[in-house]
């Protein structure tokens, strides 16, 4: 069986490029089972990539050329513009190139998780058969290894990824956490929404104008709050985040040092993620308050980020053995006819003899019949048993064709297979 | 031959501190490693003790290597409670290397033999094993404190490494060395508890003013602790300045004669 792959991701192809052959998850199980046409099809496609994954044991069926004109087709009048920068694998390098991606190592930031998710559904929406039955089920295999086995995916990879990473090392586990936004932008959703994914309980955002800040707080479920009650409010807070515009400090000492000592060496952290800043860095002298700003967790995320790295190289080692792993599996399938072929020929023969011997066997007790048969069978078996494993370990280096030809030759499977 | 099982154990919690030690840098193979020496360790210790208990008559661990022995058994069988969790296994880099120090100084001192003979009573056996198990939590206690601190000072240093070599939460070490600490303390109690009934006036001398005198300082800690009068840093800084005292004076009032 031969396996093809045609694709085109951020590596090669702007995002005007990608996105004229991105499709949604309904559109991607349609072409996979259009591309099936007496084949084996998978669409994967998310914002950095578009694959077909394509799979037959007949040469005639041109897999690379349909798979190419089915992405050209997608392209429409950028077709000419894409067809320079599609990529097009087989076989080996196609199966390394699918467990790459699974675990996360082809993509923007190495080892991000939502791929592997990606990768799983693409597989269930596929039209797959055994070949990349296997590919696919061995690729989220290698994923999954290479997430426990090495630390690619621990570290966040973003600023608020960070902060909320940065609040469960001072909290532990953040269920009922209460966290102050202070300011209603962008990277302080962000930075919510990752608290509340982890538990978290946004207590109340606090904006100049409470309007803007209802908006949000009907995202995050909160409620909007002016400025003037944040001294109040950060008795209570664990977590506060702050993204104003403000020209100076929002929470500064004057108004927070006395309601922080009150709270008894409780702990609370303050992420900073305005410029310029929210937070009066001298807060941080206080037993328990802990204050980063945006420099201090791009300086975390970029540690991070130089862990992962560290970490890929570790991944790729084990993902290589994977692929190697598939390699030898897709290699075996090969000599899986004539192995088929001469037990159903030994058992053809053990079960002749023992027709013939019939006259004399009928009359042993159902008992000793039984045995006669469990011997036979094992000896048939124990015969094969080398044969067998010979050919599979032949089949994963070069010469699996030959064995299986010889093997067909010797016993002369082939007039069987013909009749 | 029993008391050769005093290597094995040596070696596995040398190694463990080792390992530990590489933990800080790769956070996998390395940390299982540490685990397993402490694991492999603690098992021979276990052995040897048994030897020990049964080749005397009366309480084996009398003598201030003895009860070292016993004592560095008894911390790191608490340490084992925590230190088989990934979570926890850097409080073995404060942990393992005491032991293995603690160990050497057990075996130079002879306590790591069998054929030591005591006539201690059963009571006093008891009192004493109670006293070193309410020491060795509290060592366990101040190793939790240690790590806490630590956590404390990357956090407040704004360490950008805080995500790649993560230590336990800054609360749940804060939470649990006081935990520690007073449960501890409640088998210390018990021990001196114990101590009490078989005391005769006119006993009462300078290692049981010491005994005692620990006692209440741990307890005024954690009561402080209970009325949030001391907490986090300070109360971590207590823990690891009682065990200093443990350390240091204990072992001059009890063995220094």
């Amino acid at each position: 069986m031969r396996l093809t792959l045609v694709g085109v991701s951020h590596r090669q192809a702007p995002v005007e490029l990608r996105e004229r052959v991105a499709v949604d998850s309904a559109a991607a199980a349609a072409l996979a089972r259009e591309l099936a046409d007496g084949c084996e099809a998978v669409v994967l496609s998310t914002c950095n990539r578009t694959e077909l994954y394509l799979a037959s044991d007949d040469a005639g069926h041109h897999l690379d050329h349909r798979a190419s004109a089915s992405l050209l087709a997608l392209a429409g009048d950028d077709a000419a513009a894409l067809a320079p920068v599609l990529y097009r694998l087989g076989d080996d390098s196609a199966a390394l190139h699918l467990f790459r991606v699974a675990a996360g190592l082809d993509s923007l930031v190495p080892g991000e998780g939502e791929i592997l998710g990606q990768v799983r559904d693409a597989f269930d929406q596929g039209a797959t058969g055994p070949l990349l039955g296997h590919l696919f089920r061995q690729a989220l295999h290698a994923a999954r290894r290479a997430r426990v086995e090495t630390a690619i995916g621990e570290s966040p990879a973003s600023v608020p990824a960070a902060a909320a990473a940065l609040a469960q090392q001072v909290f532990d586990d953040l269920s009922d956490r209460t966290v102050l936004l202070v300011g209603a932008g962008k990277i302080s959703e962000l930075t919510a929404r990752n608290l509340r994914s982890r538990g978290g309980l946004i207590a109340a955002v606090a904006n100049r104008t409470v309007a803007h800040g209802e908006e949000l707080a009907a995202r995050v479920e909160s409620r909007a709050v002016g400025l003037a009650e944040i001294p109040a409010l950060l008795a209570t807070a664990d977590v506060v985040v702050t993204s104003t515009s403000a020209p100076g400090y929002v929470v500064d000492t004057t108004t927070a040092a006395s309601v922080l000592r009150r709270r008894r060496g409780r702990p609370i952290l303050f992420l900073d993620l305005a410029v310029p800043r929210d937070v009066d860095p001298a807060l941080a002298t206080i037993d328990g308050c802990f204050v980063y700003d945006v420099d201090d967790l791009e300086a975390v995320v970029e540690t991070s980020l130089a862990g992962r790295r560290v970490e890929a190289v570790r991944a790729e080692q084990l993902v290589a053995a994977e692929a190697e792993r598939f390699r030898e599996w897709q290699a075996s399938l090969a000599v899986v006819p004539a192995i088929a072929s001469l037990r159903a020929r030994a058992e053809e023969i053990r079960c002749g003899e023992l027709a013939k011997a019939e006259g004399r066997l009928g009359r042993l007790p159902e008992s000793e019949r039984k045995l006669v048969e469990s011997v036979t069978s094992q000896i048939v078996a124990k015969i094969l048993h080398l044969p067998t494993v010979r050919m599979k370990e032949a089949a994963a280096g070069a010469d699996g064709v030959v064995y299986a030809d010889v093997v067909r030759h010797l016993f002369g499977l082939e007039e069987e297979e013909q009749s | 031959m029993a008391e050769l099982l005093v290597w094995p154990a040596l070696i596995a919690y040398g190694a463990a501190a080792v390992a530990y030690a590489g933990a800080l840098r790769d956070s996998g193979v390395t940390a299982r490693l540490g685990i397993w020496g402490v694991r492999i360790g603690w098992l021979a210790q276990t052995a040897l003790l048994i030897a020990q208990a049964l080749d005397t008559d009366g309480f084996p661990w009398g003598t201030w290597a003895g009860a070292l022995n016993l004592f560095v058994w008894l911390v790191v069988g608490a340490y084992l409670i925590w230190g088989c969790t990934p979570r926890y296994r850097l409080l073995g880099l404060v942990v393992m290397p005491l032991a293995a120090a603690l160990l050497v100084a057990a075996w130079a001192g002879g306590g790591t033999g069998v054929s030591t003979r005591d006539t201690a009573g059963g009571l006093l056996a008891l009192h004493v094993g109670l006293m070193l198990a309410g020491f060795a939590g509290l060592t366990l206690a101040a190793g939790l404190a240690g790590l806490y601190l630590w956590q404390e000072r990357r956090l407040k240093r704004r360490d950008t490494g805080l995500l790649r070599l993560r230590l336990p939460p800054l609360e749940s070490l804060d939470r649990l060395s006081a935990r520690t600490a007073m449960i501890s303390l409640g088998v210390l109690s018990v021990g001196i508890g114990v101590g009490l009934a078989s005391f005769d006036r006119g006993d009462f001398d300078v290692p049981m003013a010491v005994a005692l005198a620990i006692w209440v300082l741990y307890a005024v800690g954690l009561v402080l602790r209970r009325e949030m009068l001391l907490w986090g840093r300070r109360f971590a800084v207590l823990l690891v300045a009682g065990f200093a005292l443990v350390a240091i004076v204990l072992p001059l009032t009890h063995f220094a004669s």
